[in-house]
């Protein structure tokens, strides 16, 4: 094993392809132009390429790809919203996660888990009845659960959370499930590439040029590209993106904090919810517990992290597993949600000719990956929304046509 | 602990506090079109940036205006509404 490792090292040649080109010098025009180099970002682009044939298309990443929000968030992937318009939207990305790692041949440990939402008051258990009827509806798996089989998913779960508010039951969502986040960004990057879609990694888009209300071309820090059409999917970045078309939206940056533990054995099967104690915790396939809680309480444009977070969040863990109590937390991190009113996305079309959105991800981007990618390359090939998206569109706000899913988008609101 | 200073009551814990939101100029709602209210309502630049804020002291019930840099968190000045400050503002520690 040495041997062959020391053989390897000094080969020279080393085996291992890049996932995708190092592009460094754009064309001067693209038929499509993509900001951010996300999950998102990236989806877009592959289905682009893949159900459209529009290959002449450059992403454009300030950083590197899926070091934003994709590589931040709990990687939990669910449908069990509120409203029929939102479960049948996450559901559709839900169908397409199951195939994924098959279809980019890459292995995303998507890991079937079911999914927990613990109810600790009556009011709580109205909500998960009516999320449970609103998901059976429209064919999506979850149902109402009682404390026994709480208890016999998670034997180690103390169901009185050390005395403080008693589980009363459940919403139990079978199709729940976990997945790598960073593989997602990369095997859609692979895809894209393999098809013509070329990566700019370190990559600012500086401005936008528009002329009688629709897109001209990008200004970035490797020159300036000629398109008609820009997407924006930059999640915490929107409101920079916006600035630079002059587009007002109701997005607000909060930052979102999450944690991981030492690893441990494996024991934890389910994900676990809790909106009453702020608390979404799953264990990975490395053997670290995940845990996030809710948005920062006001406004910031920053990724810092904070000690308040990690000793509200970790109290909360103890109250239901006491005994994490000796458990240390090895890292934690933040990335910068863009929450709306309506705890639901921002994406179509927008006044501008050519100038796409994908935002408004807030707390629940991640799940939505596949399908925003797909709704997205439709919404940019067809210059018409998408059916799936129709109710997230950005005028809705002005024609007073909010979507009411707060009650399920995220823990703590 | 990051502290913020409520105009009546002095540098107080963050967690006294709940933020408001942006101040902006409310349109006349007898004589403003749905668009502008909608617009009022909904629609803001939100870039990071120095911003006017309500912010609202929960354990005395004090609402008052912060100007903070919503890209570094120093909050510039806290004043009353009905208290603006005459000249420009500086600096002060919270």
């Amino acid at each position: 094993m040495a041997y062959q490792l020391l053989k390897y090292a000094l080969g020279g040649e080393y085996k291992e392809p890049r996932f995708f080109r190092d592009c460094q010098t754009p064309k001067k025009s693209y038929d499509a132009v993509i900001i951010g180099g996300g999950g998102h970002g990236l989806a877009a682009a592959y289905y682009l390429a893949k159900d459209h044939g529009i290959t002449n298309v450059a992403v454009l990443e300030k950083g590197y790809i899926g070091g934003g929000n994709t590589g931040r968030n709990t990687t939990i992937v669910r449908s069990n919203y509120l409203t029929p318009d939102g479960v049948n939207f996450y559901d559709a990305s839900v169908k397409l996660f199951e195939g994924l790692s098959t279809e980019l041949d890459i292995n995303l440990f998507y890991s079937n888990r079911g999914h927990f939402t613990l109810a600790h008051s009556e009011s709580a258990m109205r909500t998960m009845r009516w999320r449970a009827e609103v998901n059976k509806h429209v064919g999506v798996k979850s149902r109402v659960v009682g404390t026994d089989e709480i208890a016999k998913a998670c034997p180690q779960m103390d169901l009185s959370c050390s005395g403080k508010s008693p589980i009363q039951g459940a919403l139990y969502h079978e199709p729940g499930s976990i997945a790598r986040h960073d593989a997602v960004a990369w095997g859609y990057a692979r895809g894209a590439d393999s098809m013509g879609v070329e990566i700019f990694q370190n990559t600012e888009v500086q401005g936008i040029d528009i002329k009688d209300g629709q897109v001209q071309g990008v200004h970035t820090s490797r020159g300036y590209i000629v398109t008609g059409k820009v997407l924006s999917a930059v999640a915490g970045f929107t409101p920079r993106i916006c600035k630079m078309v002059d587009l007002k939206t109701p997005i607000v940056i909060h930052p979102l904090q999450a944690c991981v533990s030492e690893p441990m054995k494996p024991w934890l099967d389910t994900i676990l919810v809790s909106g009453s104690l702020h608390v979404y915790v799953s264990q990975s396939s490395r053997g670290e517990l995940v845990m996030g809680s809710s948005l920062d309480p006001y406004e910031f444009h920053s990724t810092r992290s904070t000690f308040d977070f990690v000793e509200g969040l970790t109290s909360h863990i103890v109250d239901m597993f006491p005994f994490l109590s000796n458990v240390k937390i090895v890292r934690q991190w933040a990335g910068m949600a863009d929450i709306t009113p309506d705890f639901a996305p921002i994406m179509g079309m927008t006044p501008i000719k050519g100038f796409y959105l994908d935002a408004g991800w807030g707390t629940w981007g991640f799940k939505a990956t596949p399908i925003s990618g797909k709704t997205m390359a439709h919404t940019l090939a067809n210059d018409k929304a998408h059916d799936l998206i129709h109710s997230f569109r950005l005028s809705r706000f002005e024609e007073y046509e909010l979507t009411g899913e707060k009650g399920a988008a995220s823990v703590g609101h | 602990m990051k502290l913020l200073k409520c105009p009546i009551n002095g540098t107080r814990p963050l967690s006294e506090f709940i933020f408001g939101g942006e101040w902006r100029d409310m349109p006349n709602p007898d004589t403003s079109s749905d668009l502008e209210w909608a617009s009022y309502v909904h629609y803001r630049d939100n870039a990071p940036g120095i911003k006017k804020e309500w912010w609202y002291h929960s354990p005395s019930g004090t609402w008052f205006i912060a100007e903070r840099n919503t890209l570094t968190d120093e909050v510039l000045a806290t004043y009353l509404y009905s208290n603006p400050p005459a000249t420009n503002v500086k600096e002060q520690s919270a």
